[in-house]
């Protein structure tokens, strides 16, 4: 009897135990935000060797640039207070904001900025990390608020490759950027711990709007499982890149946001791997893939359908004609397959990064619907880590799939990593006509003018079927009600400081 | 024969096992809807006499994917279960007949691999050889070899230097007959039970690494990977994630009631 009475306390107790962990934090501190991203910061904290949009999306908060994007899509002066551009275009002069001061407490000098462009644009010996900024002849100091930035080339989108996180303006004493993050940014960087979490503290002397919250955590959270019942349980107060499926499990502890992931999806087709080497059978690919489906089976038909690198937030470059070229056709992607000797279909590899868990439903679809046509399609799911370095970094894979966003708000962000000797186009996409068209596009200072060029060269891109361009993805963030006032730019960031308790 | 139908335990053990068996079987040669296709009419639907489970988030028959994955699940629990008992035997009879320098150092590897938890260490193969079907029963195959191997060498210990080994090795059979053919056959009934507890160790050791997404690759079904798609949907349909694990609970179990039964014997 005794011994049953106390089995029947030690039950109660562990329960006890495990329940009360179990609760829900709920209403209260709102002081501090957890936040969960998908992946760790790998490449490196230094705003300038920063590739992954993951990674670029945290340093936001960090970082600052001369200019820095706003929600509305335009750019407007950070570390500098404002800028004038010479009648031909080619030189820029740029006056520093008063009271601007690095995480360390040093304040911005001119030299900092000059050390800040003169890295990027790779005149350290380096090579540009910013292609644009290959224009960039001089940086020179006028006096302690005025910089002069001179091209070699008109270019009239430069304001807009300055307030790219890439482009941001850190302190010349810093010798260690990769690991130590020092930035102008609303929130300084106190600490990472390598596949757990990053952390950020409110900057005090911040120049501009204070930012409401103080502490801020950002938690690696690789398992899209888990995502659900983490945000529920309280360990997350936010995420941003959830799917209608996930969002609809959430209680009504959450503000759920709806906009546009603002990248493009795509089956990426290395074009120098066979079969892909063919147009043809890129082409067949195109018409095999019925984007709709794919939108309706793995993102409960929330999404929109693209056909070109450029997603429609970017409205006077988007062209929504693109998208009817290739429609769902399982004859004509049969014919051209048979065109091109691949009558009785071929064996390919889907490489997809599997803490990506969009990107892995949209392949396990595509799968369904290459079947259709004869293509037996196999996907092989890799780590984020090596995606990067054998995918990206050294073009080894058949055909991917991604979402690539616009590292600044230009249309040239999104359509020069299809330039034959970008080193960002690990489609491996080559044609002369385009690599001709984009040096015209970016060169010209006639704004209407370079307008058409980039038109032409989404075209080409739908033309030649660079890839299987699938859609800019429906996004949903959830945001505990404890918070209020989560922004969407037409960029792929984070921006903490607009988010605050909700009153 | 009576004996074994006076067994609860085997005959049961040999009913649910069975009736896995029958599924599993039935799912390699026919199910009711391709277990991959996808229908976006019948996303998330619930039971009915169309779909006996329900369909998942791409409205794919989860029967048909149940019992397809099981037919996964199982032939990598037989095919880690077969190399390692392979492999385990030649060690075992290797070491346990001729002992000495050979014995001492192929034991000790044996002991070094037992050291490791094996989850672990398959992880750590597969690190190296790449995900997939056939590497996990590579990668699982070597993981459970030593506990085999040390079976079959005590085994051979105990009979290696009795009466009638020493009478056919004076008739002059060779080694290899001695080992496989007089001796190997004392060891089938230790082995009998170490081989069902095995089974239940590489089933729940295929679901492990397919539910962390280095077992079977999707699109394809195996009841781990399946468990781990159902969980981001237990909230919605518990019904998904809940006939998954029966299924696996009834595979471990009817296989445990067969080891329990045989101990009995």
């Amino acid at each position: 009897m005794k011994k049953k009475f106390a089995l029947i306390l030690l039950v109660l107790l562990t329960l006890t135990i495990v329940l009360g962990a179990c609760s829900s934090t709920g209403k209260g501190d709102s002081s501090k935000i957890t936040i969960g991203i998908a992946q760790d910061l790998e490449d490196s904290l230094d705003p300038h060797r920063a590739v992954a949009a993951g990674t670029k999306e945290v340093l936001f908060n960090v970082y600052e640039g001369l200019m820095k994007p706003a929600p509305d899509g335009s750019v407007i002066p950070a570390v500098a207070e404002k800028f004038e551009v010479s009648q031909d275009g080619k030189e820029y002069t740029f006056t520093l904001r008063e009271g601007v001061k690095f995480h360390n407490g040093d304040p911005v000098k001119a030299s900092d900025v000059k050390y800040s462009i003169e890295k990027i644009a790779g005149m350290m010996g380096d090579k540009p990390r910013i292609s644009a900024f290959s224009l960039i002849e001089a940086v020179n100091i006028e006096d302690e608020k005025t910089i002069v930035i001179k091209l070699s080339e008109p270019n009239m989108e430069l304001p807009y490759h300055l307030a790219m996180t890439n482009a941001a303006i850190i302190p010349e004493s810093n010798k260690t950027p990769d690991t130590v993050a020092i930035g102008t940014g609303p929130y300084k960087f106190v600490s990472r711990s390598p596949q757990e979490n990053i952390v950020m503290e409110s900057f005090d002397d911040y120049w501009g709007d204070k930012p409401f919250i103080k502490d801020v955590i950002f938690k690696i959270e690789a398992n899209a499982d888990t995502l659900v019942m983490d945000l529920m349980g309280g360990s997350l107060d936010m995420f941003k890149h959830m799917t209608k499926t996930q969002v609809d499990q959430l209680d009504d502890n959450f503000r759920i946001y709806e906009g546009t992931a603002n990248l493009v999806q795509a089956l990426y087709l290395n074009n120098k791997e066979k079969p892909f080497d063919d147009i043809r059978v890129r082409q067949a690919m195109c018409y095999a893939t019925d984007k709709e489906g794919v939108i309706k089976l793995a993102f409960d038909g929330k999404g929109v359908p693209i056909g070109s690198a450029v997603i429609p937030a970017f409205k006077k470059y988007y062209m929504p004609e693109l998208n009817d070229v290739y429609t769902y056709d399982v004859e004509k992607a049969k014919e051209l397959l048979k065109e091109a000797g691949y009558e009785n279909g071929f064996n390919m590899t889907i490489t997809v990064p599997s803490n990506y868990d969009p990107h892995v439903k949209t392949a396990e679809v595509l799968v369904e619907q290459y079947k259709k046509v004869g293509i037996n399609a196999k996907l092989e799911l890799v780590e984020w880590n090596s995606w990067l370095s054998d995918v990206y970094g050294d073009r080894k894979h058949q055909s991917t799939i991604v979402g690539t966003d616009p590292s600044s708000m230009t249309a040239r962000a999104m359509l020069e990593r299809y330039v034959s000797d970008s080193g960002k186009n690990f489609v491996n996409f080559s044609d002369e006509r385009y690599d001709e068209i984009f040096k015209k596009a970016i060169s010209t200072v006639d704004d209407e003018e370079s307008t058409i060029c980039y038109k032409q060269l989404e075209t080409i891109l739908t033309e030649k079927a660079a890839s299987v361009y699938i859609q800019d993805m429906a996004e949903f963030v959830a945001l505990n009600k404890k918070f209020d006032g989560y922004t969407f730019y037409p960029m792929y960031i984070i921006d903490v400081s607009k988010i605050k308790p909700a009153s | 024969m009576e004996s074994i139908k006076k067994n609860k335990k085997l005959m049961a053990g040999i009913v649910i096992t069975s009736i896995v068996f029958i599924l599993a079987f039935t799912g390699k040669i026919y199910t009711p809807y391709d277990p991959n296709e996808m229908d976006s009419t019948a996303k998330m639907a619930s039971s009915s006499l169309e779909h006996l489970l329900g369909c998942d988030n791409f409205g794919r028959d989860i029967f048909s994917r149940v019992i397809s994955g099981l037919g996964n699940t199982m032939m990598i629990a037989l095919g880690t279960v077969g190399m390692g008992v392979a492999l385990g035997t030649i060690a075992g009879a290797v070491t346990g007949y001729y002992g000495g320098l050979l014995d001492e150092i192929l034991m000790r590897f044996n002991d070094a691999l037992l050291a490791f938890p094996s989850i672990l260490l398959a992880l750590l193969f597969i690190s190296l050889i790449g995900a997939g079907k056939y590497n996990v029963i590579l990668s699982l195959g070597i993981v459970f070899t030593p506990s085999y191997a040390r079976i079959v060498r005590s085994e051979f210990l105990r009979v290696r230097n009795l009466d009638y080994v020493s009478s056919a090795r004076l008739m002059g059979a060779s080694d290899a007959r001695v080992m496989f053919v007089h001796i190997l056959p004392n060891a089938y009934r230790v082995m009998l039970s170490t081989i069902a507890i095995g089974f239940n160790n590489a089933v729940i050791a295929e679901a492990g690494m397919s539910f962390l997404g280095i077992g079977v690759q999707p699109p394809d079904a195996s009841l781990g990977r399946m468990l781990s798609e159902a969980q981001t949907y237990l909230f919605v349909k518990p019904s998904y994630a809940f006939s998954i694990g029966l299924i696996i609970v009834l595979l471990i179990l009817g296989f445990t009631f067969i080891s329990e039964g045989l101990e009995e014997i």
